[in-house]
């Protein structure tokens, strides 16, 4: 029994336990090793709740699974998940972030009244007029005139901003902000950006170069991927 | 095999009836055999600017519902060789046309006409889609005002979804030349730029075009008006002559540029 490998590793660190699952060992076997651990080490009804970090290292867990492992260490246990890390990821998620990411291309004109949504990024070779509008989870770049309404971010990432060859647009959007074109008649600018400004907290537009400077990881994957 | 050819705006008031009737009488003073079909049912106005309206016995509604053939709604217009109307219901059921019943109507027009022109009702509703149906090209209505161009657009937008053999065309209409040069509306370039759609004519704002409505005789009967000249200009854009847009001072150059668009076509 003693010279047995152990299946589960914990180890303390400073924000909690961390939970080193080995990824060789049968399912049923970690659930079996898991219940003795965590009674043995389970916190007392006066003491604070400890957060873990559970590590499956190249293990991928189904729904099912993953509920069993969730079962075990929080519910009546002074235990906290905060996060279940594994080194896979499955192929639906992998072709869903790689949809998230992709550069749409789309060559047409969005005129009034119509709306061009799309997952990712969207690249527009057309111009979208005044009463258009076009959506994107991710940035927004129009090669052409955006007279209409521009939504970036619109899962709500606020990273997310917008580029026209020309813009004079009704309003952007970029996920819960709002800005709209000012009452006055006024001109439009040539080759900008509408971005989120955290120190004023409202989209502003400025020159193309502030985004070298603001937004680094300008593609959609790598984002995806430093993110989570 | 004629060729169905729906003119539209979307907006109203801008001058689609008008567009109508002077295209097709235009068509018709050089020998082609047109027939005008007005499908604003409960607003009919084609019969009255075409000088027809108490000739009129049956009418579209009648057609699609089996009162009469076909050919006892249509009116000859006497004045021409081969121009006929027919004309809209005005207190009959709007629901009764349909866009199938559009469809046969026109295919059986066309067997016998050279251009059949659609006058749309305004709005983007039934009435819209059933003049669209049975449409091979669309002429799309606009004049130099904001509100106009962005209901053309719209209108485009949904012309685009429907099958037919050539994207749309645009006509300008009602525009006054000291308004224009003084920055005061927005210019003929500016609209067709963001239209995106061939331009096929532009039309001045002419007092002679309400006074020849009103005797029910379209001003394309008028050799001598400006606008009779730009609706002659029209017609023979759509039988393929290449013409040059007509300048609207009587100084020359000005509106030489936008002969440009006109290179620019295929």
């Amino acid at each position: 029994m003693l010279d047995k490998k152990q299946i589960i590793l914990i180890k303390g660190t400073r924000e909690g336990l961390s939970l080193f699952i080995d990824e060789s060992a049968s399912f049923h076997d970690v659930i079996k090793e898991l219940k003795d651990k965590i009674m043995a080490s389970k916190p007392k009804e006066n003491e604070p709740i400890v957060s873990v970090k559970v590590k499956l290292g190249n293990r991928l867990l189904n729904e099912e699974q993953e509920i069993a492992l969730r079962n075990i260490i929080s519910v009546d246990n002074r235990f906290e998940i905060t996060a279940i890390e594994s080194d896979l990821i499955s192929r639906e998620d992998a072709l869903k972030w790689r949809e998230e990411s992709e550069i749409k291309a789309i060559n047409r004109i969005v005129r009034s009244g119509q709306i061009l949504e799309v997952e990712g990024d969207l690249l527009l070779v057309g111009d979208v007029n005044p009463g258009g509008k076009v959506v994107s989870t991710g940035n927004i770049y129009i090669m052409g005139n955006l007279y209409g309404i521009a939504h970036a971010g619109v899962m709500g990432d606020r990273e997310a901003f917008i580029t026209a060859s020309y813009m004079k647009p009704t309003q952007l959007r970029i996920a819960d902000y709002i800005s709209r074109a000012p009452d006055y008649e006024s001109d439009g600018v040539y080759m900008e950006c509408g971005i989120i400004d955290e120190e004023q907290d409202k989209i502003i537009i400025d020159s193309l170069k502030v985004l070298s400077r603001k937004r680094k990881e300008i593609s959609g994957f790598e984002r995806r991927i430093n993110n989570g | 095999m004629g060729e169905a050819i729906v003119i539209t705006s979307g907006k109203g008031g801008v001058g689609k009836t008008t567009t109508s009737a002077n295209i097709g009488t235009a068509l018709a003073l050089m020998e082609k055999k047109v027939c005008l079909i007005d499908t604003d049912i409960g607003l009919r106005n084609l019969d009255v600017i075409m000088g027809l309206e108490n000739r009129i016995i049956y009418d579209i509604v009648d057609v699609i519902e089996g009162r009469c053939k076909l050919k006892q709604a249509l009116i000859k217009d006497k004045r021409f060789d081969y121009l006929s109307l027919l004309p809209a219901a005005q207190t009959s059921d709007k629901t009764a046309v349909t866009t199938s019943g559009m469809k046969e109507i026109v295919a059986e027009l066309k067997q016998e006409y050279d251009y059949i022109i659609i006058d749309c009702p305004a709005g983007i509703e039934q009435g819209f889609q059933n003049a669209v149906s049975g449409a091979d090209r669309a002429i799309v209505v606009t004049t130099p005002e904001k509100s106009s161009v962005r209901d053309a657009d719209r209108i485009v937008g949904l012309l685009e979804k429907e099958d037919m053999s050539e994207s749309p065309r645009l006509i300008i209409n009602r525009i006054r030349n000291h308004m224009m040069k003084n920055g005061d509306m927005i210019d003929i370039e500016d609209i067709v730029q963001l239209l995106s759609i061939d331009l096929i004519g532009v039309v001045i704002d002419d007092d002679e075009v309400i006074k020849a409505s009103n005797k029910g005789e379209p001003i394309a009967m008028n050799p001598n008006s400006k606008a009779s000249i730009a609706y002659r200009n029209i017609a023979r854009r759509i039988l393929g002559e290449t013409v040059p847009l007509q300048s609207l001072e009587d100084e020359k150059g000005v509106f030489q540029r936008f002969k440009k668009f006109f290179g620019m076509r295929a």
